[in-house]
């Protein structure tokens, strides 16, 4: 026998940004969304609506999507004003109907951050992000034949610690959800996942250094302790890591001040 | 900002605890702020220290929050907060009462701009009746004299506003401080998950009995509870 589907049938009122270009102005135009599933995902209903807007012979409205089943990053947007909507740690391609009501009005806008400008529609360029990890450079390793397994023993505590800051899938979420659209969050997780592993050492100091100063050349926000970023964390990744991060910055920068600088020293991560 | 809050934090401790000797004889007060202000050069080391530390507290605050609003040129149609605490993001505004407070409070019991009347050396001087000690140390010995800081204090909170207007700043200030004590932690990288909890604890307990043991002087004077003290040795007064 096979069980009755749970799905409900709701109707909602989309309220999108919707903006033709990066220089183009922009402004909120609601969508009827009509005989929608409960069981769809929020993307999947995008999809619904865009197939009647293309129908209609009208633009499509631009998002930001790809493997759907929370592990890429890709998919963005800021639902009733928070990034990825309103579950916890679930991004916005986990999102279902069902967290929404039937009459519903449903607000969706783009990740907001001068960092991160807009494209189109919802759609934002996030490659701000990429700068900062080219900044964190490279770390020395051996190459050649691949290791043997173990051969770099690494504690339980910390190789757990290290997997829990690279859950990040760089989404832009911490961003969008800081009231000062900043990066800390992202940073710290890519500065401490290398930075608890004995791999990661010999770069250490350069790395978060290097991907603290890039942050805010690239107008990032600043932290204010408020921990919206954690809270809207698709991957539930811990604000600890920004008070890690801050920790190892301020041991660097005294570092530096000290460290001599060899007379041929040229290129090199540090 | 973390920096300057951690000296502003242990001078804000420091002086509530001197306050504190106003439900003491009159001598405690009166010797204490003898002692002050006998401290020559060291006080003005002390004055100039902390007004930096407030200048540059400011100073950061603005350049950040400046910074802050152009990290977001344009803002979301839907303001949502997740989790962020009231006193997080009342900072700013809680900053600037405490601001306006303190420069109310420099000209009323430092610079006597204000309550003229009432300001310490136009009143009548306080002759000590026994000795202030600090670590055992007589600093101020009986029979000096001194200004009368303490009747200076109870007359200036027997007008209803001014006692008033201390409460708000002192219950805004430690509002302002149960988001920065707890922030400073995580700044200079002190923080975890592991005493995060425990952190939190002390802070709130910590702001509690900030607020409570300061408004108890401003309160027992409203409520008569503390009075100015009548003059020891009447004759020796000038």
């Amino acid at each position: 026998m096979v069980a009755e589907t749970t799905a409900k049938t709701l109707n909602v009122t989309l309220r999108v940004w919707r903006q033709a270009g990066p220089d183009a102005p922009g402004t909120f135009v609601d969508y009827a969304a009509r005989n929608l599933s409960s069981n769809m995902s929020f993307l999947e209903m995008l999809d619904v609506v865009n197939d009647e807007l293309t129908m209609k012979g009208e633009e499509p409205i631009a998002f930001a999507h790809d493997c759907r089943e929370g592990i890429c990053g890709t998919c963005s947007c800021t639902i009733n004003g928070k990034p990825h909507g309103p579950g916890h740690g679930i991004a916005t391609c986990q999102t279902y109907m069902r967290s929404f009501q039937d009459g519903d009005t449903i607000v969706v806008e783009p990740f907001r951050a001068r960092a991160f400008p807009l494209v189109k529609d919802l759609v934002v360029d996030r490659s701000a992000f990429d700068r900062i990890i080219q900044a964190g450079g490279f770390i020395t390793a051996r190459t050649g034949s691949a290791p043997d397994a173990n051969a770099i023993p690494v504690p339980k505590t910390d190789a757990d610690l290290a997997m829990d800051a690279a859950a990040c899938i760089g989404c832009g979420a911490c961003v969008a959800a800081c009231k000062n659209a900043s990066a800390m969050l992202f940073v710290s997780a890519k500065v401490s996942q290398l930075g608890l592993l004995p791999q990661g050492q010999p770069e250490r100091d350069h790395r978060v250094l290097a991907m603290v100063g890039t942050m805010d050349a690239l107008g990032f926000g600043n932290c204010t302790n408020q921990y919206e970023c954690s809270a809207a964390c698709p991957k539930t990744i811990s604000h600890d890591f920004i008070a890690r991060m801050n920790r190892d910055y301020l041991k660097a920068s005294v570092r530096a001040a000290f460290k001599p600088v060899a007379a041929g020293a040229s290129g090199g991560a540090g | 900002m973390a920096i300057t809050g951690v000296i502003l934090i242990g001078f804000v401790i420091g002086h509530l605890v001197g306050n504190l000797q106003v439900f003491q004889d009159p001598d405690h007060l009166n010797g204490y702020a003898a002692f002050l202000h006998h401290l020559g050069p060291l006080l003005w080391v002390a004055r100039i220290g902390l007004l930096l530390a407030v200048v540059i507290h400011i100073w950061a605050a603005t350049v950040l929050t400046l910074e802050n609003h152009a990290a977001r040129e344009v803002k979301y149609g839907v303001k949502h907060t997740i989790q962020a605490t009231l006193s997080s993001r009342l900072m700013r505004w809680t900053g600037v009462v405490v601001l306006a407070f303190l420069l109310y409070h420099l000209a009323h019991f430092t610079l006597g701009f204000v309550q003229v009347a009432t300001f310490k050396e136009n009143l009548q001087l306080y002759t000590m009746s026994g000795d202030y000690r600090v670590a055992g140390f007589p600093v101020v010995k009986a029979g000096a004299e001194v200004l009368d800081v303490r009747t200076m204090v109870i007359l200036g909170f027997q007008q209803p506003v001014v006692a008033l207007f201390y409460l708000v700043a002192v219950g805004l200030l430690s509002l302002h401080l149960l988001h920065g004590f707890d922030s400073l932690f995580q700044t200079l990288g002190w923080r975890s998950e592991k005493w995060a909890r425990a952190l939190r604890a002390i802070v709130i307990v910590f702001c509690a009995a900030y607020f409570f043991l300061n408004a108890t002087i401003p309160a027992s004077v409203l409520l008569g509870r503390l009075k100015v003290a009548e003059p020891v040795h009447p004759a020796a007064q000038r």
